[in-house]
C-alpha cells in the first residue's frame, strides 16, 4: 500500500516542482502597489536601471534553472517511473563514459560564460558612481538612519515611527507597520544621486529593493553607490545587516518627487534648520525642558536605558540613581555628547540638536526620582561643544 | 584481555573503540539537533504572525545565533564524524581508527565546548546574539559580556574537529586492507578524506579569527576596530575564508552517503566513480577561492567583485557533474524505494534546487538584491537541511540494520520520510518568495505584507520538527524491538566491505585484513 502511495506522490511531485518555479516567475506591476499576501512571490522590477537590470538577470537565471531542472528532473523521474524493480526491470551495467562526462562539463561551462556576459555589464554599470548630480551621506546608527544632503547644510535622523504598543499588540498595526519613519529621505527623480554610506557603531546595510540599491554601512569606512530614480513614489526598505536588537526596527522610506517639488522641500527644510538654530539661543524653564526631554529621551535613549531609566542588567546601565546622572554636569554632558568609546553608548553630539541634548540631560537629572534640580540650557551644550 | 567492550560507564568514558565513539558522536549530535531544533521552533513561533508575542527582539537574536551555531557545529559536523567513525574502518577493512586515544579525546572535549556555549543562556547578558557569522564589531565592541565563553567554546569545538580530521587522514592513508588502492575506496571514504584536509586547513583560521576577537575585546588590540586602525571588513574576509570551505565540509560527506545509497537501490554501480573523485577534489579546491561571494555588498573593488563572481560560478560545474552522475546511476537501473533511497532521491532534488539558487546568488549584480534576505535563508536550508541532514538520515536508515542487527519498520520509515519531506518544503520554499519580495533575514518582526508566507513557513517548520521526534522514535524502537536484520543481504544491491561483516559487526571490525580484488 505504501509503495502505491510513493508512486502517487512521485507522479504528483513533478508538476508540483514545475509549478513552484512557474509561481516564482509571477511578477506584479513595477511600482506603487506592492504585492502582498499570497501574491508576494517575486523580485519587483523597481524604478531604476539598477533594479531593472537585477530583475532582468534574475529572470534569465530563473528560466535557465527551470530549463536545466526540467531536463535533469525529467530524466530522474523517468527513471523512477520506468526503471523500477517492481516492473521487472533488470539493471544495466554501464558505469562510465568519458564522452558523456566531457559533455556535461563543457555544456555548463558554456551556459555560465553566456550568463557571465550580462552579469559583468550590469556590475560595471553599478560601480560607475562618477558624475553624480548630488551627494547624500547615509549614516547608520543603532537603530536609525541619518541623512545628510552634502553641500546643502541639511541633515536629519530618520527612525521608526511605529509605536511600541503596535509591536507588542496593545494597539492596532497600521498599513505600513515597521515600514514607516519619522522623516523620509526626500529625493528628486531623474537625477543621478550618489550615496556615501557609513555607520557610527556596528555594521548596517541600507537597502531599498525598488531602487536596486543595497550597500553595507561600515564604521570607519565610506562606501559609494548611486541611483537614478525614474518614477515619483514612496519606496520602502530595510536594514539588511544584523545590527543588534533593533535590527528589524530601522526601516527606510524614500520619497521620490519631481525636481521642482524637491527644490521647494529643500528650501523649506533650510528655513526649519535656521529656526532650530535660533531656538538654541533661547532660555527654557525646567518644565519646558522636562516635557521636551521626556519626548526626546523616549525617542533616542529609551531603546537601551529603558523608559523607566532602569536599563537592562548586564547590558545597558541604569540612569535612575546613576553616578553620572547624579554627578557633575560636565561629565554627564561629556557622556551624552561624546559617547563612551568601546561601548554601545553613542556620541549623540552629532545626532541631536542642542535643544534636544539639553532637554535630555535635564530630564535624566530630574526624572524617575533623580532630583538634581539643575537645568542644562541649549547654550550650555553649545558652549561645551565649542569648548572641546 | 577479553574481547569485547568494558562493562558499565567505563565503556563510554574511556572508550577507544571506533564504534562506541561513533555511537556517542551520533547520539550527541542528535541531542544537539533537538536543542537547535527547539531554538528554531522558538524562532518560527515568534514569526508565526507580525508583532512580538513570545520573546523580545534581544532574545530572538540569541535564538537565531544559537540555532545556527548549534546546528552547524553541534549537529551536522559531529554527526558526520560519528558516521565516519563507524564506517571508515569497516569500509577500508581496518580493525579500528588509527589513533584511538585521540579519537576518545576528540569526542569527549565536545560536550565541554557546548556546555560553555549553552551556559551563556543562563548568564547575565545572555547568549551570543550576533549571528552565527558573528561579524565584528557587533561581536566585539558591542558584544554581551558572555562573548568570551563563546570564543572558548569555539576553540574547543575547533580543536575537536582538527583531532578528528587528523585521525581520519591517518586511518585512510595507513589502514587500508591489502589491495584497496585509493581509487578503489568507497566514495564516502574519499569525500571524508578530502573533508578532513579541508578541516585541517580552515579550522585554525576560525581559531585565529576568534582569538583576534578575544584580543580586541580583552587586551586592547584593534584588529577589527577602525577607530584603532583595524578593519571590520577584515573580519569578514577571515571568517569566510573559513566559512565557505566549512559549507563544503558539511556537504562533502553527505555526497559520500548518497553515492553509496543510490547505487544500492538502483542495483547498478555508481556511474563515473573517478569523475566523482575529481569533482569532489575540484569542489574542495574551489571552495578556498570563492569566499568573498558572501560579501558582495561590503564595497569591494570592481575587480575583486568580478573575480569572486566568476570563481563562484565555476563551482556549479563540478557540483553539476555530481548530480548528473547520480541520475545516470539511476537511469536504467532496477529501482526500489526503501526509506534510505527516498531520502537520497529527495536529497538530489532539493540539493539541486539549493544549487540553482546558489548559482543565482553567485551573480553579484542580482545578489545585491538577494543578499541577507530570506532568499539566502532558503538557499542554505535547501543545501544544509535537505542536503546534509537528509543525507545523514538516509545513511542512518541505510546502515542502522548493519550497526544494530535489527531492521527498522519500513512503513514507519516511509511515513517519517513523507512528513519530513513535505514539512521541509512547506517551511522553506515560501522563504524564496519572502526574500525576493524584500524580507531581510534575522528579523524579529516584519511588515504586514510578509504575514501569509511566514505563517505557512512556520506551519511547515513545526511539521518538520515533529518529523524529527518521529525519527527518534523509529531509531529507538528499532534498537529495542526491531526484527532481526538478514545476515546475508541486508540490501540486495549493497556493495562494499562493511556488508561482508556480521550484523551487528564484531567489536574490532576486521581483525585480519580482507583481500580486496
Ligand atoms: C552550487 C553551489 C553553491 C553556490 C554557487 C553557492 C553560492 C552561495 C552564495 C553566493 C552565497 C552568499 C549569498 C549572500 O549572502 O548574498 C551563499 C550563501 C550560503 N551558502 Fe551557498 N552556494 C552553493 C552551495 C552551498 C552548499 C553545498 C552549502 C552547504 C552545505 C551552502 C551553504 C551556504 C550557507 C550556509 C550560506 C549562508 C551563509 C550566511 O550568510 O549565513 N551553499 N551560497
Ligand atoms: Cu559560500
Amino acid at each position: 500500500m505504501l509503495s502505491r502511495l510513493n508512486r502517487l506522490v512521485a507522479y504528483a511531485l513533478t508538476p508540483l516542482f514545475l509549478l513552484f518555479f512557474a509561481g516564482l516567475s509571477y511578477a506584479k506591476e513595477p511600482t506603487g502597489s506592492r504585492p502582498e499576501g499570497w501574491n508576494l512571490l517575486n523580485l519587483p522590477v523597481g524604478v531604476s536601471s539598477l533594479s531593472r537590470n537585477s530583475y532582468e538577470l534574475h529572470m534569465i537565471l530563473m528560466w535557465v534553472c527551470v530549463a536545466i531542472g526540467v531536463v535533469v528532473f525529467g530524466i530522474m523521474f523517468y527513471s523512477m517511473i520506468a526503471h523500477r524493480k517492481s516492473l521487472g526491470r533488470e539493471p544495466a551495467t554501464f558505469h562510465e563514459s568519458t564522452k558523456v562526462e566531457m559533455l556535461w562539463t563543457i555544456i555548463p561551462v558554456l551556459i555560465l560564460v553566456a550568463l557571465a556576459w550580462p552579469a559583468t555589464t550590469y556590475l560595471v554599470e553599478r560601480y560607475d558612481t562618477d558624475e553624480a548630480d548630488m551627494d547624500i551621506k547615509i549614516t547608520g546608527y543603532q537603530w536609525k538612519w541619518q541623512y545628510e544632503y552634502l553641500g546643502e547644510d541639511v541633515q536629519f535622523m530618520s527612525e521608526l515611527s511605529t509605536p511600541e504598543s503596535a509591536i507588542y499588540g496593545d494597539s492596532p498595526k497600521s498599513e505600513f507597520y515597521l515600514s514607516e519613519v519619522s522623516e523620509p529621505l526626500v529625493l528628486p527623480v531623474g537625477k543621478k544621486i550618489r550615496f556615501l554610506v557609513t555607520a557610527k557603531d556596528v555594521i548596517h546595510s541600507w537597502w531599498v529593493i525598488d531602487l536596486g540599491v543595497k550597500k553595507d554601512a561600515i564604521p570607519g569606512f565610506v562606501n559609494e553607490t548611486w541611483v537614478r530614480i525614474d518614477e515619483p513614489g514612496v519606496y520602502r526598505g530595510f536594514c539588511t545587516e544584523l545590527c543588534g536588537k533593533g535590527h528589524a526596527f530601522m526601516p527606510i522610506v524614500v520619497n521620490a518627487v519631481p525636481e521642482d517639488e524637491y527644490n521647494g522641500w529643500l528650501a523649506d527644510k533650510k528655513v526649519a534648520v535656521a529656526a532650530e538654530r535660533e531656538l538654541a539661543k533661547k532660555t527654557f524653564t525646567l518644565d519646558e525642558l522636562m516635557t521636551k526631554g521626556e519626548e526626546a529621551y523616549n525617542r533616542s535613549c529609551a531603546a537601551c536605558h529603558m523608559g523607566n531609566g532602569e536599563g537592562i542588567t548586564g547590558a545597558f546601565p541604569a540612569l535612575k540613581g546613576s553616578a553620572v546622572a547624579l554627578g557633575a554636569v560636565e561629565t554627564h554632558m561629556d557622556v551624552v555628547i561624546n559617547g563612551v568609546a568601546g561601548t554601545g553608548m553613542q556620541a549623540f553630539g552629532g545626532q541631536l540638536s542642542e535643544v534636544d541634548l539639553a532637554a535630555i540631560i535635564t530630564y535624566e537629572r530630574n526624572a524617575w526620582g533623580n532630583d538634581m534640580k539643575d537645568i542644562v540650557q541649549p547654550v550650555d551644550v553649545l558652549k561645551f561643544k565649542q569648548g572641546q | 584481555m577479553a574481547y569485547g567492550p568494558e562493562k558499565g560507564i567505563g565503556r563510554w568514558l574511556f572508550s577507544t573503540n571506533h564504534k562506541d565513539i561513533g555511537t556517542m558522536y551520533l547520539w550527541f549530535s542528535f541531542a544537539m539537533f533537538l536543542l537547535g531544533g527547539f531554538f528554531a521552533m522558538v524562532i518560527r513561533a515568534e514569526l508565526f504572525e507580525p508583532g512580538m508575542q513570545i520573546v523580545n527582539p534581544e532574545f530572538f537574536n540569541q535564538m537565531t545565533t544559537m540555532h545556527g551555531l548549534v546546528m552547524v557545529f553541534g549537529a551536522i559536523m559531529p554527526s558526520f564524524v560519528g558516521l565516519a567513525n563507524w564506517l571508515i574502518p569497516m569500509q577500508i577493512g581496518a580493525p579500528d581508527m588509527a589513533l584511538p586515544r585521540l579519537n576518545n579525546l576528540s569526542f569527549w572535549i565536545l560536550p565541554f565546548g557546548f556546555t560553555l556555549l549553552a551556559s551563556t543562556l543562563f548568564m547575565e547578558g545572555g547568549a551570543p546574539n550576533f549571528g552565527w557569522t558573528f561579524y565584528a564589531p557587533l561581536s566585539t565592541t558591542y558584544a554581551p559580556s558572555t562573548v568570551n565563553f563563546f570564543i572558548f567554546g569555539v576553540h574547543i569545538i575547533g580543536a575537536s574537529s582538527i583531532m578528528g580530521s587528523i585521525n581520519i587522514i591517518a586511518t585512510v592513508l595507513n589502514l587500508r586492507a591489502p589491495g584497496m588502492t585509493l581509487m578503489k575506496m568507497p566514495l564516502f571514504v574519499w569525500t571524508w578524506l578530502i573533508t578532513a584536509f579541508l578541516l585541517v586547513a580552515v579550522m585554525p583560521v576560525l581559531a585565529g579569527t576568534v582569538t583576534m576577537m578575544l584580543m580586541d575585546i580583552n587586551f586592547g588590540t584593534s584588529f577589527f576596530d577602525a577607530a584603532g586602525g583595524g578593519d571590520p571588513v577584515l573580519f569578514q574576509h577571515v571568517f569566510w575564508f573559513f566559512g565557505h570551505p566549512e559549507v563544503y565540509i558539511i556537504i562533502l560527506p553527505a555526497f559520500g552517503v548518497v553515492s553509496a545509497v543510490i547505487p544500492t537501490f538502483s542495483r547498478k554501480p555508481l556511474f563515473g566513480y573517478s569523475s566523482m573523485v575529481y569533482a569532489t577534489s575540484a569542489i574542495a579546491f574551489l571552495s578556498f577561492i570563492v569566499w568573498a561571494h558572501h560579501m558582495f555588498t561590503v564595497g569591494m573593488p570592481l575587480a575583486g567583485e568580478l573575480y569572486f563572481m566568476y570563481a563562484t560560478m565555476l563551482i556549479a560545474v563540478p557540483t553539476g557533474v555530481k548530480v548528473f552522475n547520480w541520475i545516470t546511476t539511476m537511469f536504467r537501473g532496477s529501482l526500489t524505494f526503501e526509506t534510505p533511497m527516498l531520502y537520497a532521491i529527495a536529497f538530489i532534488i532539493l540539493f539541486t534546487i539549493g544549487g540553482f539558487t546558489g548559482l543565482m546568488m553567485a551573480m553579484a549584480p542580482v545578489d545585491i538584491q538577494y543578499h541577507d534576505t530570506y532568499f539566502i535563508v532558503s538557499h542554505f536550508h535547501y543545501v544544509m537541511v535537505a542536503g546534509a541532514v537528509f543525507a545523514m538520515t538516509s545513511g542512518i536508515y541505510y546502515w542502522l540494520p548493519k550497526w544494530t542487527g535489527k531492521m527498522y519498520n519500513e512503513a514507519m520509515g516511509k511515513a517519517q520520510f513523507w512528513v519530513s519531506f513535505i514539512g521541509f518544503n512547506i517551511a522553506f520554499f515560501p522563504q524564496h518568495f519572502l526574500g525576493l519580495a524584500g524580507m531581510p533575514r534575522r528579523y524579529a518582526d516584519y511588515s504586514l505584507q510578509f504575514a501569509e508566507w511566514n505563517m505557512v513557513s512556520s506551519i511547515g517548520a513545526f511539521m518538520y520538527g515533529a518529523a524529527q521526534l518521529f525519527f527518534l522514535y523509529n531509531v529507538i524502537s528499532t534498537i529495542i524491538a526491531g526484527k532481526p536484520a538478514p545476515q546475508e543481504k541486508t540490501w540486495e544491491g549493497a556493495e562494499g566491505l562493511e556488508w561482508t561483516l556480521s550484523s551487528p559487526p564484531p567489536y574490532h571490525s576486521f581483525t585480519t585484513p580482507p583481500q580486496v580484488k
